[in-house]
């Protein structure tokens, strides 16, 4: 039963990896690389402002933050200096890597005893809801620590897939998803495109950032290494999700992206809890979404046409 | 006497100029057009058409000259912000529209051109009956579709939304680059159709680039033909009125013999001396 709450809760914790990625991969179709050093740098945010005393919800949010500020300067460097996105992203997260080992001192930083957000919701449910010191869930004792945590982070997830839904859904959203579509018409109805995809980049790395922030408290330490694979989790995890939840409408697509981040980690628990060593996960991810990837050419031959493909001239 | 929709002056665009590939796309352009005219644009293949287009929207650098719209220089606008006072269509009905989106995104995003846009929802129930209201004018029943993305629709059934959209909000001018070359013939006469009632209910000031020769006998009050970056042809009103399918072609075989003369000269020169 923990192991079950632990791999749900987890899953929440990166759900916002997964939506930053839906932002960038799927609002703008680029593989934005600088999204491996927005979540470390959002786990290393969060750990040194909580190690010098901060208030765990604005060390959260000042790492999510210094995400915004990441992707700001991948938007800048390809928009104005026209670096293709790609190398643009490979810079940042490059740079990224010493401001981390600045940010935190060093390439480790352990939260042991430090108050974390997960602390802060367990005083709270204590203090104002009065939970007992233990609740029995299907029969098995859970410590309510375990509980709040699942719950909040529950709530942050699906109040980013909202808020982000709604976002996508304002004047300025549509025409983020216009230049990330369709530039060429986006500029003929008067959308400032290199504008969008600043802004569009700054949100998706603010999102994964919040998300390394999350991930560092909940692990109870941050290091240089956290987001090495980052990107490749939350296309895994978005894949997973537009699998099974689907890619209409809007809202649901987006909902996707959490939805896959929390499967994902379930498959994790179950594939290590069946044996697989730990060490080959990031093996295993990888062959996963290569395998997603190719999946419908190896199910629809070439030459045999896709079944609801549109055509493009 | 009101300044002209449109007045270009000097217009040269040039593609990879001091290389041995230069190419002269535009060679001193000047054209002037009246507001509320429907200017109809012909020429052979790299003939500047398209240029001229591009030229006009930002969307091709200029190597000299100015363009001004409503008196307005535009000159140092880039193609995004000309889009205020431009409304266009392009020949590729898939370019005009963003296929993820659904017809009412589509249009609530033209809807919103030349206008700031802030963060406020896009569809609320007052603007989505606007956007229905606009759509069912255009008697092809996407009304009731206005949730399906616009990727599912047939080039036709686009571009003909692709015109709604460039002229939702009322374009100082609306540039239509051979929007129906790559529609099949029903389509074509529809989306034609189209094109002249909302021409003509708007008074619109266009310029209609086009490679059919019935569109332009039958299209318009003026007719350009360009060849080598000049308008070769420029024949406005009673020229205009007078002018058959037949007579046009004829105006094109002796644009194409005169290329060839000077290709034969060319060779006779090379011949001779080199």
């Amino acid at each position: 039963m923990n192991l079950l709450l632990g791999a749900v809760t987890m899953g929440l914790v990166l759900a916002p990896l997964a939506l930053g990625i839906f932002v960038s991969y799927r609002v703008f179709q680029t593989l934005d690389l600088t999204a491996d050093g927005a979540f470390g740098v959002g786990a290393a945010l969060a750990a040194a402002l909580l190690q010098r005393g901060a208030p765990p919800l604005a060390a959260t949010v000042v790492a999510a933050g210094g995400g915004l500020v990441a992707g700001t300067v991948t938007g800048l460097l390809s928009t104005r200096l026209s670096v293709s996105t790609l190398l643009a992203g490979v810079l940042t997260s490059t740079a990224l890597y010493s401001a981390i080992l600045f940010i935190m001192g060093g390439g480790n930083l352990s939260l042991a005893s430090m108050d974390t957000l997960g602390g802060v919701v367990e005083r709270f449910a204590h203090r104002f809801l009065q939970l007992p010191n233990a609740v029995t869930l299907f029969g098995t004792s859970v410590s309510p620590g375990v509980v709040a945590m699942l719950g909040v982070t529950a709530v942050i997830a699906a109040g980013l897939v909202i808020g982000l839904a709604l976002l996508l859904a304002t004047d300025v959203g549509l025409a983020m998803r216009s230049a990330g579509t369709n530039p060429q018409m986006a500029r003929a109805v008067g959308v400032e495109v290199d504008r969008m995809v600043v802004l569009g980049l700054g949100l998706a790395n603010g999102l994964i950032a919040l998300g390394g922030a999350l991930f560092a408290q909940y692990q109870g330490f941050a290091n240089i290494e956290m987001g090495i694979g980052a990107l490749i989790m939350g296309v895994a995890s978005l894949l997973l999700g537009e699998a099974i939840v689907g890619r209409r409408p809007l809202g649901r697509w987006i909902a996707a992206a959490a939805v896959g981040a929390l499967v994902l980690r379930l498959l994790v628990a179950g594939a290590i809890r069946a044996g697989l060593p730990p060490n080959a996960l990031k093996l295993v991810t990888a062959l996963f979404v290569l395998a997603v990837l190719i999946a419908p050419r190896l199910v629809h031959r070439p030459g045999r046409p896709v079944q609801g493909a549109r055509s493009h001239a | 006497m009101p300044e002209p929709a449109l007045s270009l002056r000097g217009v040269s665009q040039v593609f990879h100029p001091g290389t041995a590939n230069e190419v002269v796309a535009l060679d001193e352009v000047a054209l002037v057009l009246e507001r509320g005219s429907f200017t109809l644009v012909l020429g052979t293949n790299g003939s500047g058409k398209s240029s001229l287009l591009g030229a006009i929207a930002g969307s091709l650098p200029l190597a000299a000259g100015r363009v001004a719209v409503e008196g307005v220089d535009i000159t140092a606008w880039p193609e995004q912000r000309r889009a205020r006072l431009i409304g266009r269509v392009f020949q590729n009905p898939f370019a005009g529209t963003a296929a993820d989106l659904t017809i009412a995104e589509n249009l609530a995003l033209a809807e919103r051109r030349g206008k700031t846009r802030r963060f406020r929802r896009a569809l609320g129930p007052a603007r989505r009956q606007g956007l229905r209201d606009a759509v069912a004018g255009l008697g092809m029943g996407l009304e009731d579709r206005l949730d399906t993305p616009i990727g599912a629709l047939s080039g036709g059934q686009r571009q003909a939304l692709t015109l709604l959209m460039a002229t939702l909000v009322r374009p100082s001018l609306l540039l239509l680059d051979e929007h129906t070359a790559a529609l099949d013939p029903r389509s074509a006469d529809q989306v034609i159709r189209l094109t002249q009632g909302i021409v003509a209910e708007g008074r619109l000031t266009t310029l209609m680039v086009t490679h059919s020769m019935a569109q332009a006998a039958q299209l318009g009050d003026r007719v350009l033909v360009m060849h080598r970056g000049r308008v070769a042809y420029d024949l406005p009103g009673a020229a205009r009125q007078r002018l058959t399918e037949g007579e046009l072609l004829q105006l094109f075989d002796q644009l194409r013999w005169a290329d060839r003369v000077d290709e034969d000269a060319a060779a006779l020169l090379r011949e001779a001396y080199v």
